[in-house]
């Protein structure tokens, strides 16, 4: 089988980050980037069906040169080679320039399944796999907690809201696109390290990249409630916390 | 004209449908784009188009076909794609659901149209252009986004970001009307099986007085040791966020969230939870909320009542001993 996997690297999560002068997106060059966390499960997802069913993991990724740094993590994991389509109006294009990008870099390869995450981390629209698959010719499902490939058809779990599932069968090729927690992470070895400075990372350069949205103003989120910060040393404030609970708030004796 | 979908599954509106039309009314009157039409897909909706008519709306459009029964991304995008070419309008606004998030973005990539996803209010126009707020970085930043081109546009609302009791209601029912939508069963490739909901859960935190709540601030499993004093001290039930029941630190049914469960406790306190609006849905409607966090720029602060800025592994045994002498 071949799988492809579409990986997006992002800013770390757990830093702030600081706009540009334009106000337009964030200062690249004081981010720290990291791969999008869903995508990290569908990366897993792609080794395990490789596992169960043969082929190859082909992990592709669309962005500026500092890319190639995620894509060579993935390869340490185990991906067998890596497709880079290189621009940097790739970092901030919106869903529908990063999928034309995708699918004209990948096209030609035929893969049976194309993975994405479900969300990325910076841009959150939820929009490139489904666009991807439309621009590929294949169908798809999304939030998926379970594959089973069966003979030239798939067989995915679906997540639904407020618990509920269902399962969708479509013929292959397909694209879907992975939920967190669908399996559990693996990470690359010493081993894995070394054996990736072997693998292939091609490069493809874009068309032209022409988003169809663009951000004017990023700023700080509005805040609207008034909430009571309880400042001070951590048993001052505890000390506090714990009256104002039990005295206002009456949420415990 | 400015056209909202709604939703429903099996007959019953989806609640966010209602949102999903406050957000096209109020587009309407900040545009002056009017009027305001809705529009539901689906086997047979003449109930729900009836109860969407009380909107103050200029028509209800039934979009209707055997192949539209059960829901499937194909169908959904064929019938979506053939009403709105036909007429098309300046936006389309549909509520972020899964369902929405499932079959828009293939719409939008069909119809060649731009889509702006999980808006949550609009900012002053750019350029003539209306412009939409979004949050980006996970919420840590919110985002004024315009569409490239004067074409029609669509835009998907958050959940709770547009309220549903805002809806204007029409003086009469606005009138219903119709369509066969233009669906080829053999054209879907997707085959659905019915919806089900995983063995009854062991553990109903929406009976809880008190839940204390932790996430990935925890940072190691060994730490909910921790968490499980306060929790005790509290007398409350533990619950988490997504990535620790990814993780497999707790158990599934603990989550809290738009994918887990919904509470309401008497009071909810947030570990090292950042409140991004898939656990938001879940647990906004706790009665007194508190979050301890190191981050003052979390998006959990706009849901608290009380905050502690801080670290976690500082504030928890403080408040286990300030609760051990009140006690
Ligand atoms: C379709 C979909 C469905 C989802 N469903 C759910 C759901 O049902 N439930 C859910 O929870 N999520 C859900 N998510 C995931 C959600 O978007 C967030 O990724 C998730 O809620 C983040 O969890 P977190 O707050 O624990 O982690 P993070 O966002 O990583 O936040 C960790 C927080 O801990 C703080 N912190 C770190 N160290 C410390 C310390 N020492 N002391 C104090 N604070 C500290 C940080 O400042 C940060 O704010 C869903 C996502 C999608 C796309
Ligand atoms: N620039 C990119 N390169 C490769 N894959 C991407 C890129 N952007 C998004 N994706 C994939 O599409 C998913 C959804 O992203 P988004 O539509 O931005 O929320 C991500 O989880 C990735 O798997």
């Amino acid at each position: 089988m071949k799988i492809a996997v579409c990986l997006k690297q992002v800013p770390a999560r757990d830093t702030q980050p600081r706009v540009n002068e334009s106000k337009t997106w964030l200062r690249e060059q004081d981010a720290t980037f990291e791969l999008n966390e869903p995508d990290a499960y569908a990366l897993e997802e792609g080794f395990q069906l490789r596992e169960r069913h043969g082929g190859e993991v082909v992990v592709c990724s669309a962005g500026p040169a500092r890319v190639a740094q995620a894509l060579r993590e993935a390869l340490a994991r185990g991906a067998d080679r890596a497709i880079h389509v290189e621009d940097d109006s790739l970092a901030s294009a919106d869903a529908f320039a990063v999928a034309d990008a995708l699918a004209a870099a990948i096209e030609g390869e035929r893969f049976d399944l194309v993975l994405t995450g479900l969300q990325s981390d910076d841009q959150g629209f939820a929009q490139t796999g489904v666009v991807l698959a439309e621009r590929l010719g294949i169908p798809h499902a999304t939030i998926i907690m379970e594959v089973a490939v069966q003979g030239d058809r798939v067989r995915v779990k679906r997540e639904l809201e407020g618990g509920w599932f269902q399962w969708v069968e479509m013929p292959l090729p397909a694209l879907l696109t992975i939920q967190s927690g669908i399996n559990q992470l693996r990470y690359a070895t010493l081993k894995g390290i070394i054996a990736a400075k072997k693998k292939e990372i091609r490069k493809v350069t874009p068309a032209a990249v022409a988003s169809r949205q663009r951000i004017v103003r990023l700023r700080a989120p509005e805040k609207t409630k008034q909430t009571q910060i309880i400042p001070g040393p951590a048993a001052d404030a505890a000390k506090e916390l714990v009256r104002r609970l039990r005295d206002e708030a009456r949420a415990i004796e | 004209m400015i056209l909202a979908v709604a939703e429903q599954r099996e007959g019953t509106l989806n609640r966010a449908s209602w949102e999903a039309v406050a957000a096209a009314q109020q587009l309407a009157a900040r545009t002056g784009l009017g009027p305001v039409r809705i529009a539901i897909a689906g086997g047979e909706v003449g109930g729900s188009a009836a109860s969407l008519a009380e909107a103050d709306a200029a028509e209800v459009v039934a979009l209707e076909a055997p192949a539209l029964g059960a829901y499937t991304a194909d169908g959904f995008t064929a019938a979506l794609a053939g009403l709105l070419a036909t007429d098309p309008p300046a936006f389309a606004v549909f509520a972020h659901t899964y369902q929405v998030r499932d079959f828009v973005p293939k719409l939008a990539a069909r119809l060649g149209w731009p889509l702006v996803t999980d808006v949550v209010g609009y900012g002053e126009p750019f350029e003539g252009r209306p412009a939409f707020t979004r949050h980006v970085f996970q919420g840590k930043l919110a985002a004024d986004v315009v569409a490239e081109s004067d074409g029609p546009c669509l835009v998907t609302v958050q959940a709770g970001a547009f309220q549903a009791d805002l809806v204007a209601r029409g003086a009469s029912p606005a009138p219903v009307r119709r369509v066969e939508a233009a669906v080829e069963p053999s054209a879907i490739r997707q085959k659905p099986e019915p919806p089900f909901q995983e063995a009854k859960q062991a553990v109903d935190l929406s009976q809880a007085a008190r839940i204390v709540a932790v996430g990935r601030g925890i940072k190691e499993q060994s730490k909910l040791a921790l968490v499980e004093e306060l929790a005790r001290a509290l007398g409350a039930e533990i619950a988490a966020s997504r990535p620790i029941c990814d993780a497999g630190w707790l158990p599934l049914e603990r989550q809290v969230g738009s994918s887990g469960q919904t509470v309401s406790p008497k009071l909810y306190l947030a570990l090292g939870i950042s409140g991004a609006i898939q656990h938001a849905v879940g647990m906004k409607g706790s009665r007194t909320i508190v979050a301890i966090n190191k981050d003052p720029e979390a998006p959990i602060f706009e849901l608290a009542d009380y905050g502690i800025v801080g670290d976690l592994f500082e504030v928890v045994p403080e408040l286990v001993k300030a609760l051990g002498k009140s006690a």
